[in-house]
């Protein structure tokens, strides 16, 4: 049995009885034959102390919810290698959100963002009887946009979303807007590009790519946010 | 905590759950003009629907030919004949249509040469009742339950559904006719406790696969809706039938979907061969999940197993193209990358059959009415999905089928709610006077609890001993330890004691309610498993043996029936299956094999 003492320290803020934030030093046995990911140690911690607070449900990557800041870093719990992790391993909220408690913050602003986008195919021409049609080339393009799981990795560690989250859209809100235009059955093109044509929703992007950089599935929104403005340059010449 | 009344708040409708049947019957109530209400422990595409990955079925024949009635056929084949024949013809019916109808709320399916909607072939799908395998999965590369699950949230964006999210619903509201009349429910960010008062109430609140130590289902899947009726007096049907699901990573638990099969993978053992072909020679590796996975456990026993333990199989994608595996299973790739440590295009895939779906729930009809013992609805009551049992899985679950249950009964679930408030079938009732009783009351101990039992520890004894008193192959003597066991374990639980009592986001107190609700239904199943003295399904048992007179260990002259299990003294009950369906001829009994 491979065990070892993991470092941490941890973020730690209860609004029933902290004045202030303060960072916790934890430590905990793990088991390397058993534990592989940073949730696998969370929930060790949490049988120790059960006031850690946070969130997660599938442990595989797919419901984005155990997002926190891992080592100065982005990222999914349950997709993050301990090995890898040099300790004392610092655990702290998503930066950017009003944290609720430990490191649950509050979404609300990075959802209102998602819901700006109107994030729904729109096409309110006759419904036909059986399933829109739609190529395997044109069904590629939505490769790399509509597995976006909304963890807000993304949107989170970009200091243009730090500085303006009630005005800018986001990384992840931007990459879901380009999903609906590159969509080939949806035809709200113009209303889409017209909504985003502001100095704040879209060109508060310079480009700085730590979305890319944090993103667990691989995504790109910078890529996508450069096709929204190439769109909007082709369609004003 | 301890308040004498608590805030109310009116709807018509309050769904319980936001995944795929929850949100499915929202677009309804919300495009129908209810005023309602979905609750949701977790964002609503943080549900485990999301998880699904291989397809959702429907005979839409884009690339050969397919008939709902094979579709129905199959999965009564596949129920072992336990499913009710008219809710699955309705389900097999309705399939194409709201298969077409979700492209039409914008899922990004996978598309043939033509345009249309893909599909691959998977287990327990043939054609010609049962003939040779059909493509009939429709499939959105291997993240058909993501790309589903969003879909439906964006159109319930688009329909301005009003979501209470982080809520925890506690328990049902009851009066003392039957009449269901809503929820109390724990806001997990402030820790206040509300009753939902409506006219309808919908629960879909998925399954509980977590009662098993090894599972692919997410943490949240405690079984709540199952614990919330339990409590209220109401029945759970066939929870002795649990699927478990061959291709789960060994170790980690994480999905594989049966699509990888679908796209050609192959099972092998240490000896490297392809052991499908003895236990069923026709479909090979795509027979239904239930034979997989005991031919697995079968080899793993009888020293075929891989790796150092023995106690693994493999499943082998190398062969196939490079290039098909990114573009179709580019998801199990990631996945086998991060539990496995393995890339699937190099070298096969550890896997064991895994605790995966709950094939048995609240009895519902095909309406998605919760419905009583005789049959008849429970007023006000309705479910869908993974917590309901209509029931169309019987002892077993086709792949796929899950998907097109929560999207055809969340639909029906929905329109029985507009249609029994529009002819006054059921109405506003005013709330009974101790309706908040027994929910303070759970609460207020967890307050005041001292000395009591650890929530992780009990969760943990109750997981170990399902997985081990009731996995793939049940035994007679483990079945009967396994229910004094769980009877020790519900001792533990009912004094669980946490050692946070803050009121703001309270994990610890959320964890246990939920085990609170998973007992119930690890009671349910030890009870009911240690009853039905036959095997059949996803249900075998050693003192059921194969024999001519009994092919399988199914023994339909005493055990072809529903199990009903009753919180109250644990008591059982039976009812019949429903074998005549809706418009086409009885699909009879006879002896399963593929």
């Amino acid at each position: 049995m491979a065990t070892s003492i993991m470092q941490f320290k941890i973020y730690r803020y209860d609004p029933d009885k902290d004045q202030a934030p303060y960072m916790q030093d934890a430590s905990v046995e793990v088991d390397f034959s058993l534990d592989r990911k940073l949730l696998d140690v969370l929930t060790r911690l949490k049988a120790k102390d059960d006031s850690l607070a946070y969130r997660r449900s599938c442990r595989e990557g797919i419901c984005g919810s155990d997002a926190m800041n891992i080592n100065g870093k982005n990222g999914l719990a349950c997709l993050t290698e301990i090995k890898d992790l040099k300790q004392p391993v610092v655990l702290r909220p998503l930066p950017g959100l009003p944290v609720i408690r430990d490191l649950i913050v509050d979404m609300t602003q990075f959802f209102k963002q998602y819901h700006s986008i109107r994030p729904y195919l729109v096409n309110e021409g006759p419904r036909p009887e059986r399933e829109r049609l739609q190529s395997p080339e044109d069904r590629e393009e939505l490769n790399g946009l509509y597995e976006c799981i909304l963890c807000a990795c993304c949107s989170t560690s970009c200091p243009s979303f730090w500085w303006n989250p009630d005005k800018f859209v986001g990384p992840a809100g931007l990459l879901n807007a380009y999903r609906f235009i590159a969509d080939t059955r949806d035809l709200a093109t113009n209303e889409r590009l017209d909504d985003l044509e502001d100095p704040y929703r879209l060109f508060r992007c310079h480009t700085i790519m730590n979305c890319v950089d944090v993103c667990p599935k691989g995504l790109n929104p910078t890529r996508a946010i450069g096709k929204i403005k190439e769109m909007m340059v082709r369609r004003a010449i | 905590m301890n308040k004498l009344s608590i805030p109310v708040r009116k709807f018509d409708a309050v769904i319980v759950g936001a995944g795929g049947s929850g949100l499915r019957a929202a677009i309804q109530l919300s495009e129908g003009g209810l005023k309602t209400a979905v609750l949701s422990k977790v964002f609503p595409t943080r549900s485990h629907t999301v998880a699904a990955q291989g397809g959702v079925s429907a005979s839409l024949g884009n690339s050969e030919e397919d008939h709902w009635h094979w579709h129905m056929y199959d999965t009564v084949k596949g129920s072992d004949w336990l499913g009710d024949q008219d809710a699955i013809e309705y389900m097999c019916r309705k399939a194409p249509e709201v298969v077409v109808e979700l492209e039409h709320f914008g899922m990004p399916f996978d598309r043939t040469d033509e345009g249309k909607i893909y599909q691959r072939p998977f287990g327990g799908h043939m054609s010609n009742f049962g003939e040779k395998p059909v493509r009939r999965a429709c499939a959105a590369a291997d993240r058909t339950g993501h790309a589903m699950l969003h879909a439906l949230y964006q159109r319930n964006v688009r329909a301005n559904t009003q979501f209470f999210v982080e809520w925890m619903a506690l328990d049902l509201i009851r009066d003392d006719s039957g009449q269901v009349l809503g929820v109390i429910a724990l806001e997990m960010e402030t820790g206040e406790v509300v009753a939902f008062h409506s006219k309808a109430t919908v629960f879909a609140t998925g399954g509980a696969g977590r009662i098993f130590y090894s599972s692919t289902n997410a943490f949240i899947n405690t079984g709540d809706g199952l614990g919330m009726a339990a409590r209220a007096g109401l029945p759970l049907e066939d929870m002795e039938f649990w699927q478990f699901h061959p291709t789960g990573v060994a170790g980690a638990g994480v999905l594989i979907t049966e699509g990888v099969r679908g796209e050609g993978g192959i099972l092998r053992n240490s000896t490297n061969e392809r052991f499908m072909e003895r236990y069923a020679p026709n479909a090979k590796d795509l027979a239904s999940r239930d034979v997989v996975s005991r031919a697995m456990v079968t080899e793993i026993n009888e020293g075929r197993g891989c790796g150092p333990n023995k106690d693994f199989v493999l499943l082998d994608i190398t062969h196939l193209d490079p290039a098909t595996i990114m573009k179709r299973l580019p998801g199990i790739r990631e996945i086998s990358i991060q539990f496995a440590g393995i890339d699937p295009i190099k070298a096969p895939i550890p896997v064991v059959p895994t605790c995966h779906y709950q094939m048995g729930g609240v009895p519902t009809n095909y309406k998605g009415q919760v419905v009583n013992e005789d049959g008849s609805p429970v007023p006000g009551f309705y479910a869908a999905g993974e917590v309901a049992c209509a029931s169309v899985h019987g002892a077993n679950r086709l792949g796929t089928n899950s998907l097109l249950d929560l999207l055809v009964f969340g639909k029906s679930s929905g329109d029985s709610v507009i249609e029994d408030l529009r002819s006054g079938n059921i109405g506003l009732k005013d709330l009974p006077a101790n309706f908040a009783e027994r929910t303070l009351a759970r609460l207020d101990r967890l307050n005041t609890q001292t000395g009591g039992a650890n929530v992780n520890e009990t969760r943990l004894e109750l997981q170990r001993t399902m997985q081990k008193h009731c996995g793939v192959f049940r035994f007679k003597d483990m079945l009967a330890e396994g229910v004094a066991r769980i009877v020790d374990i519900e001792k533990a639980v009912a004094r669980t004691e946490i050692k946070d009592k803050s009121q703001v986001w309270n994990t610890a107190r959320v964890e246990a309610l939920e085990l609170d609700n998973l007992i119930e239904v690890a009671k349910a199943t030890m009870v009911s498993a240690n009853a039905r003295k036959e095997s059949r399904g996803a249900h075998v048992r050693d003192d059921a043996p194969d024999t001519p007179a009994n092919p399988n260990g199914r023994d339909d002259i005493n055990w072809h029936k529903h199990t009903l299990w009753y919180r109250e003294g644990s008591r059982l009950s039976y009812k019949p299956v429903i074998m005549k369906p809706l418009t086409v001829d009885t699909i009879a009994l006879k002896t399963r094999s593929y």
